[in-house]
């Protein structure tokens, strides 16, 4: 299929399901056609296409998109000029051939897991409209989700990439802390903001997160690491890695737990690990974010608080009067906290978790929206990378299974979850066929 | 350890004008639900015994 019918498809499925899933939140479609036809001129002239060559994909609105506005979920920032440029790791994804079709619905400011935001209305799940995309990336996980794109960018602070591909049942990347840059992306609490992608199958992902590597002076939290791409040794299989299932915290019960035993048997995993203090970690994160994420806006909180979505400002007014002894602890226990994760990752490779505690709650469901994040948190407190592999059996809702490295070993996770998805345990069949 | 309920509440109210933040009234229950939350979590760091070597791990290269 040539790029611009690739570009074209993509466009009509927007137009045929958004408005039922509200995902989209721009489409930019003479850009689409544009890149999609210079794709399409660089393969009639015989030159060399990336793997991504002519991949409609699209963004969390917290991207620079040039000509947009970065809205990052929010009203106010609706009244900023739009971008001049695209950020860093977007224009990598279309220097390697990828097309981008639009920008997408998200928690105002990235802090929520539901995408229920009050501004823009809610982002529908694609396995079931009554119930929530997750969050903050909902509009990333409907999108994939949904079929109407194959690949899209996310941000991940507590779970937020993670927590939408799972509900939504779509594989998700949250690489290690420091990988990808977060140049011109709209940050929520720099400490532990992550940028990744969704996609619906591990070779697109694996595709985006080779692309996007590379190093961006603009982010000053990068880490200086050679480009290590995760293609090449993708079909390799779990053969060799030691894989183990988190206990204890992370054992979950029900339909969580029974997707990560499905997960272990076929990778043949029986071993099980204790890890360390999950609970403070997550806390340690929660405490962390709140106080970053309310310092980025207190001006905004000072002077037009109600101007915030009602769904993220209690929180956000409560964070700017954190004691900072508290933060401080916080950061002093992610130190001692990383060390004990290290110890655990010098006896094992993999350490399979759930995503979430059940299927994505419905809209509006307090209770259910609390403990999204209770699985994700403690993981992206000391940067690990994740690979989220949705399982999904005739029927049911969507389930994620957490596929955890130590730093800086994506590559190892990707492998993982491309083995669950060729042996038919993982599945990010679209909702919508066609 | 956590603060009682008004404790919070006699918190909140205290701390909001020296972060130049003024409350509306209707927000106030949410404020202080909210910082009630974020108390109980740091009560679980802070309760922690940490060694004097585990040094806090911002990033920040100068």
């Amino acid at each position: 299929m040539s790029a611009a019918a690739a570009a074209e498809a993509a466009l009509a499925r927007i137009a045929a399901r958004n408005p039922a899933l509200n995902c989209f939140t721009a489409v930019t479609a003479e850009r689409a056609r544009a890149e999609a036809a210079a794709v399409d001129r660089r393969r009639a002239a015989g030159a060399a296409l990336g793997p991504l060559a002519g991949v409609p994909f699209a963004v969390k609105n917290l991207y620079d998109v040039a000509g947009l506005v970065t809205l990052a979920g929010s009203k106010i920032e609706a009244e900023k000029p739009p971008a001049a440029a695209d950020a860093f790791v977007v224009r990598r994804l279309c220097d390697a051939g990828a097309v981008l079709v639009g920008a997408l619905n998200m928690d105002e400011y990235a802090y929520g897991f539901t995408t229920e935001n009050t501004h823009y209305g809610p982002v529908h799940n694609p396995h079931d409209p009554a119930r929530v995309a997750g969050g903050s990336s909902g509009g990333s996980g409907a999108a994939v989700g949904g079929g109407l794109v194959p690949l899209a960018l996310g941000s991940d602070t507590n779970g937020s990439i993670r927590v939408p591909a799972a509900l939504c049942g779509t594989f998700g990347l949250k690489p290690t802390y420091g990988r990808l840059s977060r140049g011109g992306v709209r940050l929520f609490a720099a400490s532990l903001d992550h940028v990744g992608p969704l996609a619906a199958d591990v070779a697109t992902l694996a595709a985006a997160y080779d692309a996007m590597q590379g190093r961006d002076p603009a982010d000053p939290a990068q880490a200086d690491r050679p480009v290590e791409p995760a293609l090449p040794g993708l079909e390799a299989g779990a053969a060799g890695l030691r894989i183990a299932v988190a206990g204890g915290y992370f054992a979950g019960s029900g339909a969580a737990a029974a997707a990560v035993a499905r997960a272990a048997e076929a990778l043949g995993a029986s071993r099980t690990v204790e890890w360390p203090e999950p609970e403070r970690a997550r806390a340690a994160a929660f405490v962390i974010t709140a106080a970053e994420g309310a310092d980025l806006h207190l001006a905004d909180l000072r002077t037009r608080p109600g101007d915030f979505d009602p769904m993220t400002r209690d929180r956000f007014l409560a964070g700017a009067v954190i004691p900072a002894a508290w933060v401080v602890r916080a950061q002093r226990f992610r130190r001692w906290y990383r060390d004990r994760v290290a110890a655990l990752f010098r006896e094992v490779d993999i350490v399979l978790a759930p995503a979430t505690p059940g299927p994505a709650p419905a809209i509006g469901d307090a209770e259910g929206r609390a403990v999204l994040g209770i699985y994700t948190q403690p993981l992206s407190f000391i940067g690990l990378p994740v690979v989220v592999a949705p399982l999904r059996r005739a029927g049911e809702l969507p389930l994620g299974v957490q596929i955890v490295a130590a730093p800086w070993c994506e590559a190892a996770a990707l492998r993982v979850a491309r083995a669950l998805e060729r042996d038919g345990v993982a599945n990010a069949e679209p909702a919508f066929a066609g | 350890m956590t603060a009682g309920p008004d404790r919070i509440e006699a918190y909140v109210e205290a701390a909001a004008p020296l972060a130049g933040l003024v409350l509306d009234p209707a927000c106030r229950p949410g404020i202080v639900a909210n910082f009630a939350r974020i108390a109980a979590f740091a009560a679980l760091v802070t309760e922690f015994d940490l060694p004097d070597e585990a040094e806090p791990a911002p990033v920040f290269a100068p």
